[in-house]
């Protein structure tokens, strides 16, 4: 699924990594406990939090994935959108809370990655 | 490859914000040496959790990380008030970390097993009071 649809399915804005939204991605993942996404997480590509801090542009850059989705509109800082910038990494906000979000990815075709 | 490349980061525990600072500076210089995205990967989620650690539980520390000709090495030292028990530390869900950690998405008690997952050497230096060493090896 490519990221702009993405965004389209979940309503979101792009606050940065504009350039990227045409790459395809095969999975996703949802959590707001970064130790859970370290720990579990293989091969998505997209994180969906509601959890806002440098750390979640962090966790996702050390584990190679291409998109962060901030859910319930939440917004990151100036400096958060620094680092996604700096780290390859694009961002967006959507309305929808987590559950919706994630449902709404997953019934449209976007797996877990997992078998 | 000759000499090492040694790469030497102060991680500061005062400030939540910069936690994970040296980590993506690690990562962004394997990247430019040119190693695989495989290694690169342990490399960073071992050194990540591990600057995590040394800033949620020991008030900051030193990471060094050394390329070898066939290896990796990632020392993180501290002096923190060090671990009692280290074989529950390793386990799966064991965390002394305060509730507000967990609020900023830490604290499940995934580090430390996570860092050995990852990593093809791991070994564990602490005494109560004095502090931490934690060294990993990731070959290539
Ligand atoms: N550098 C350190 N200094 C002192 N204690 C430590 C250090 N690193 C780990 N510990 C202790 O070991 C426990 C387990 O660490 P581990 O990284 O596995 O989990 P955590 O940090 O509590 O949670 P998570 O890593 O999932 O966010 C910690 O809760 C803490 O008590
Ligand atoms: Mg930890």
């Amino acid at each position: 699924m490519k990221i702009e649809i993405i965004r389209d399915l979940l309503n979101a804005d792009v606050l940065c990594g504009e350039d990227r939204l045409s790459n395809d991605v095969l999975s996703a993942c949802g959590s707001d406990m970064m130790s859970d996404v370290l720990a579990y997480v293989k091969n998505q590509a997209v994180l969906l939090t509601g959890l806002v801090n440098s750390q979640v542009i962090r966790t996702a850059a050390m584990m190679d994935m291409q998109c962060v989705v901030f859910v319930r509109s939440k917004m990151p800082s100036e400096e958060m959108l620094c680092l996604a910038k700096e780290c390859g990494i694009t961002v967006m906000t959507s309305p929808m809370r987590m559950y919706e979000a994630c449902g709404k990815l997953y019934s449209e075709g976007l797996g877990t990655g997992i078998e | 490859m000759g000499e090492p490349l040694v790469f030497t980061y102060n991680v500061d525990g005062g400030d939540f914000t910069s936690a994970g600072q040296a980590s993506v500076m690690v990562k962004k210089n394997l990247n430019q040496i040119g190693f695989s995205p495989e290694v690169i990967r342990r490399v960073s989620i071992a050194m990540y959790e591990g600057e995590i650690n040394m800033v949620i539980h020991a008030d900051g520390g030193v990471a060094t990380v050394k390329v070898d000709d066939n290896c990796i090495e990632i020392v993180l030292a501290d002096k923190g008030p060090g671990i009692a028990d280290v074989e529950k530390a390793m386990q799966e869900g064991f965390s002394t970390a305060p509730d507000e950690v967990r609020g900023l998405g830490f604290g499940a008690g995934m580090g430390l097993p996570n860092m050995k997952r990852y990593t093809d050497e791991m070994s564990i230096d602490s005494t109560v009071g004095v502090g931490t060493t934690i060294t990993m090896k990731v070959n290539y």
